[in-house]
């Protein structure tokens, strides 16, 4: 390339490459990080999922992890579990806070203030701790029981954490609890980039608030609503924390998510890299195909 | 709006805010209170925070897991912002067509579960003896694509102008970095800040999988272990839970302008 204009330093260089190089110097460590612990391990993990064995004895197999995956009972529990959390939660989750926005981006609301930051709050909790909060505040002899007893709705204790759908259940609501004021946030920076004069004109018009929400709301917060999808998606497959330590998958796997199963199966026990590295991948392949799902989803509603 | 509407959406929101805030409410009232009283469904605040305290100290080395906790996490937020500044700057000033498509190479590891690189990098580091160090905590989340790309969209609004000016001075390129570039982008740094050390204190799979001598706990794991007995003791658990909690909601409180822009990732200005 000749460039006319280059300016050439005292050593030979031009200042053009000398930057060029500058800038390679500057990126060079984080992309190695990302390379040594991110895409080798997956490389790794891919190799692994074909080989069977413990520690270093490890031996090629084919695809037998991959088909032995099929007969395994507890993997497609996991499955399921996790696919209902997905299809359950994550759009109850993503229309409340939509829902929420919308109210809270409303100029003539007082206490906006307080109410998002109350409703954001739940965000600043670890994981850990909010699943021991609800496993407390829904134990026989939690919170919950005392209130529902006390109001005379039930009789007896109901135990929600031993019983597969009400455990199932407490598990949604804890997710929706931790997660709603999250994509609200997002939900809120979106809507601040819509001129609220725009809201005032469709009033003005007659619009009422379902035909402004579905004309203009929706589409402009098209990007950020297939954001939050993703993320959601991508956080779902990867539920460990609450399975832990609400249910502790239980009962009788009933709340295993496919996370937690696959560190059961490498780090409890005895150790079976080789099939849980099979059964991550096909984590990797769901969160890569859904995520390709809701892109198409997405651009196709022009 | 009419007032029907209004009426309606104030009572949505005070439900929605109720049911926000009142986990968090019960569990620092629970700390405060004996475990037969957690039991009994009281909601004040009790006296009987120092006993708790006594008890949770006395079963658990909850200073230990509390100096690790800060210890890991402030080490991991500084360097991380360091490298991804570091990084997202690089990208974005001396930007070519190769660098842009380092950075979309970047961006894909977003989207590589933790699930499927745990094992080998398990492997890797008991192979390199990082097992129960403080490096082997922080290497794997060091270099984030989400914090390479807030910077790199920060840089973008960073004025060139400078950058020749700067270079006219006799700053070298890395002096124009840590000198004109890392003042003025104070509210990214701000941002980056809480998400990362957020982040870092709540880990929980990855320190379960390589601290594996029980000593180098750090606080998401200890409360994570306040279950042992038939009889569990709410109070003391609940302190434990507060005191993991503490960091954050401080964090929480004071910069919650920074945190949400530190979420959605977007800084304005």
């Amino acid at each position: 390339m000749a460039d006319k204009n280059a300016r050439v330093l005292k050593n030979g260089y031009s200042l053009e490459k000398k930057e060029k190089r500058t800038g390679w110097i500057f990126l060079m460590p984080a992309v190695i990080l990302i390379a040594i612990m991110s895409f080798y391990p997956m490389v790794r993990a891919l190799i692994l999922s074909f080989q069977t064995g413990v520690g270093k004895n490890m031996a090629w197999t084919g695809l037998s992890n991959y088909i032995r995956m099929f007969q395994d009972k507890l993997f497609i529990q996991s499955l399921m579990n996790t696919f209902l959390y997905l299809l359950i939660q994550v759009p109850l989750m993503l229309v409340l806070a939509l829902i929420l926005a919308t109210m809270l981006n409303n100029k003539n609301l007082r206490c906006k203030g307080l109410f998002r930051t109350l409703i954001f709050l739940p965000c600043a909790t670890s994981l850990v701790s909010y699943a021991i909060i609800f496993r407390s505040l829904f134990a026989n002899d939690g919170f919950v029981n005392h209130v529902l007893e006390a109001m005379g709705l039930i009789g007896t204790p109901v135990a929600w954490l031993t019983t597969t759908w009400t455990a199932r259940l407490v598990i949604i609501i804890a997710l929706i609890w931790r997660w709603t004021g999250y994509n609200m946030v997002f939900y809120l920076a979106g809507l601040q980039n819509i001129d609220y004069s725009v809201y005032e004109a469709a009033a003005i018009d007659g619009a009422s608030p379902w035909t402004t929400f579905w004309k203009i709301t929706a589409p402009l917060l098209k990007p950020t609503i297939l954001l939050t999808a993703i993320m959601s998606t991508n956080g779902t497959l990867q539920l460990f924390d609450e399975s832990v330590n609400l249910t502790n998958g239980g009962p009788a796997n009933t709340t295993l998510t496919m996370s937690h199963y696959i560190y059961n199966l490498s780090f409890q026990g005895s150790p079976n890299f080789g099939y849980a590295s099979a059964l991550a991948f096909v984590i990797l392949i769901l969160v890569a195909i859904l995520a390709f799902v809701q892109m198409k989803v997405g651009d196709t509603r022009e | 709006m009419s007032k029907a509407k209004r009426v309606g959406s104030y009572i949505f929101l005070s439900i929605c805010s109720i049911f926000s805030a009142f986990p968090l409410y019960w569990m620092v009232v629970s700390a405060t209170n004996k475990s037969t009283d957690v039991i009994a469904g009281r909601l004040i605040p009790g006296n009987y925070l120092i006993q708790n305290w006594v008890a949770l100290l006395k079963a658990q080395k909850v200073g230990e897991a509390m100096w690790n906790s800060f210890k890991y996490s402030i080490l991991l937020t500084l360097l991380s912002l360091f490298i991804c500044s570091l990084a997202g700057y690089g990208f974005e000033i001396y930007h070519t067509k190769g660098k842009d498509m380092v950075m979309k190479v970047v961006l894909l590891a977003m989207m590589v579960p933790f699930a499927a690189t745990m094992i080998p990098l398990f492997q890797m580091f008991s192979k390199a003896g990082l097992l129960n160090t403080a490096l082997g905590f922080i290497l794997p989340s060091i270099s984030t694509p989400f914090l390479i790309m807030m910077f790199r969209q920060s840089a973008r609004s960073f004025p060139h102008e400078m950058i020749d000016a700067a270079r006219v001075d006799g700053l070298n390129e890395f002096q124009i970095f840590l000198q004109m570039f890392f003042p003025t982008m104070k509210s990214t740094y701000a941002a980056a800040m809480t998400i990362t050390f957020m982040n870092a204190w709540n880990a929980y799979l990855w320190p379960k999988i390589i601290m594996t001598n029980g000593k180098s706990l750090t606080m998401p794991m200890l409360i994570a272990n306040l279950k042992a007995g038939y009889v569990t003791d709410y109070g003391q658990m609940m302190l434990g839970v507060t005191l993991c909690c503490l960091p954050t909601i401080v964090i929480f409180f004071l910069l919650q302008k920074n945190f949400a822009n530190g979420i959605t990732g977007a800084v304005k200005g």
